[in-house]
């Protein structure tokens, strides 16, 4: 029996993202797609999922999806709560995340990240929020997961502005810069996931979200994007994934 | 041993024009009230730090106190743009922003240096990133135990920290729990500090994950209950997610900005804004 679900493609990248975390994974989490996607695995598959937000609260488990990351619910669900510089240095810096999700308004073929300027950093058309945590997060996590929208002014042939390295100009190029950890291992966009390739490092569209076309993807992307030889569909949502995402929702304060 | 005075009397007398002031507290206990007298005694040319501008600094920003930004990241939490901020930025709006700009964990690690008397911080960070390109306080040493080049930022010394924190006993020591971010190093880092406080308290008691900031470190204690409105404070108010909601749409021209500023904080001490929001 053929039962057809609606979702919106904002939770099908929360649900993609949230597949992606296993049971006992330490996740550094951002507001947004990210903190409901981490949400989501540990309401579901992945219980023992510890959420790290960068406001210092290790362990959260919030019952809603936070506003920001000073919700006092983080803190007051949190195994412990610690000093920034000691989320930076002895959390981040020391190694001990296995996976930080980013965002970007930028992101090019070896998925190197802008999130400071758009336009001249002097004379900036859009000057946006700027690093944050993100260039730690992006050298010094495990692997990185970057979730964004992907139209081709975001996914560009160059970044207006490096602020947190990927795969740097390919190959071994980041290995050579110093860094030990992996970067991004995957993009999830509202039309699929990209994944660097092997030896070049290049994002490679490696799963198609159902119903997308990879004329859609390519149009969507600024440089000539690469396919994968083994495209396949993405997994989408089940219905439970969607009621437990749904009522999380529901549950958040301030949210249309 | 710590002060206390009223804020308007703190700020008049602990902050001059032309200092380097910091207001910290990384989304919970946002010294909000303190931002706001210094709007209202409209202090000038401040080199403001935070690691995270916000609401406050938007307002600071977008009512000309301020001339330098050193910071780490400029949004509005969860919900957008800081209209003021970028204004400054993009269009020299009301007056020329210098910025000096690093990641959260070379501020914070600054702080730290800042905080324990050193001239600089080090730190495994900004590699590969812009940032150097364009601030020349980000600099790279060598280990000289393993030779790993690693980053290096110079001290944050603030003339003036603030915050806002939950209680203070009547000898003008601070606690604070909950989310604690950044601020034993801000007020540690500082030559000169102004607390406000939700409570005074006749003792402070013990209590999980709570830091202490003795009043010997303190130069002035002030008791603004709801000092951190519309961010929040941890058992005592909560935070108003509607107003930073809100905040877009005042602040994203001049014009609104400007009048809702005349009405709400200039022309009022902001507590009507406070109870009736």
């Amino acid at each position: 029996m053929a039962q057809t679900l609606t979702y919106t493609s904002d939770e099908m990248m929360t649900v993609a993202a949230a597949q992606m975390l296993k049971n006992n994974t330490v996740c550094f989490v951002g507001i947004g797609l990210p903190s409901a996607a981490a949400n989501l695995a540990r309401a579901t598959h992945a219980p023992k999922c510890v959420l790290i937000y960068e406001s210092g609260t290790m362990g959260a488990k919030p019952t809603r999806l936070p506003l920001s990351i000073g919700d006092g619910e983080l803190a007051e669900t949190a195994d412990f709560v610690i000093p920034l510089p000691e989320v930076f240095n002895y959390w981040l810096q020391a190694g001990r995340i296995d996976v930080g999700f980013l965002g970007a308004a930028q992101v090019d073929r070896f998925g190197n990240i802008n999130t400071t300027v758009i336009g001249s950093y002097e004379k900036p058309q859009v000057r946006l929020p700027g690093a944050g945590g993100a260039p730690e997060i992006a050298t010094c996590t495990k692997e990185v997961i970057i979730i964004l929208r992907q139209h081709p002014r975001a996914f560009v042939e160059k970044l207006d502005f490096m602020t947190s390295v990927g795969h740097l100009t390919g190959g071994d190029s980041r290995q050579k810069l110093g860094i030990k950890t992996k970067g991004p291992t995957a993009v999830i966009t509202q039309l699929g996931i990209l994944r660097p390739d092997p030896e070049t490092k290049e994002l490679t569209l490696t799963e198609l979200h159902q119903g997308i076309t990879v004329e859609q993807v390519k149009a969507a992307t600024a440089w000539n994007l690469k396919i994968a030889a083994d495209l396949r569909e993405t997994q989408p949502p089940n219905p439970e994934e969607l009621a437990i995402l749904r009522a999380l929702q529901s549950r958040s304060e301030g949210r249309k | 041993m710590a002060g206390f005075l009223a804020l308007s009397e703190a700020v008049g007398t602990l902050i001059n024009d032309g200092d380097t002031v910091a207001l910290e507290g990384f989304t919970h206990l946002i010294p909000f009230a303190a931002g706001h007298e210094i709007i209202r005694q409209q202090k000038r040319d401040l080199t403001l730090i935070r690691m995270t501008p916000d609401l406050i600094y938007d307002q600071l920003i977008g009512m000309g106190c301020a001339r330098k930004l050193i910071f780490s990241w400029g949004g509005n939490p969860g919900v957008g743009s800081l209209y003021r901020f970028r204004d400054a930025i993009e269009n020299g709006g009301p007056n020329p922003l210098e910025i000096e700009e690093h990641s959260h964990a070379g501020l914070a690690n600054a702080y730290v240096a800042g905080a324990s008397n050193l001239p600089f911080a080090i730190l495994r960070g900004y590699l590969g990133t812009d940032l150097p390109k364009f601030n020349n306080r980000i600099a790279t040493v060598e280990c000289p135990f393993t030779g790993e080049k690693l980053a290096a930022v110079p001290a944050v010394n603030p003339d003036v920290s603030i915050i806002h924190a939950q209680q203070a006993d009547k000898a003008g020591n601070v606690m604070i729990w909950g989310i604690i971010g950044i601020q034993k190093e801000a007020i540690l880092a500082a030559r000169r500090s102004i607390i406000t406080v939700e409570e005074v308290v006749e003792k402070l008691e013990p209590r999980p994950g709570a830091i202490i900031l003795p009043g010997w470190v303190v130069t002035a204690v002030s008791h603004v209950p709801r000092g951190s409105f519309p961010s929040y404070a941890q058992d005592y108010t909560v935070r108003n997610n509607r107003f930073y909601q809100d905040w877009g749409n005042i602040s994203r021209e001049r014009e609104s900005f400007l009048a809702w500023m005349q009405e709400n904080i200039m022309a009022d001490s902001g507590r009507s804004l406070v109870v009736g929001y």
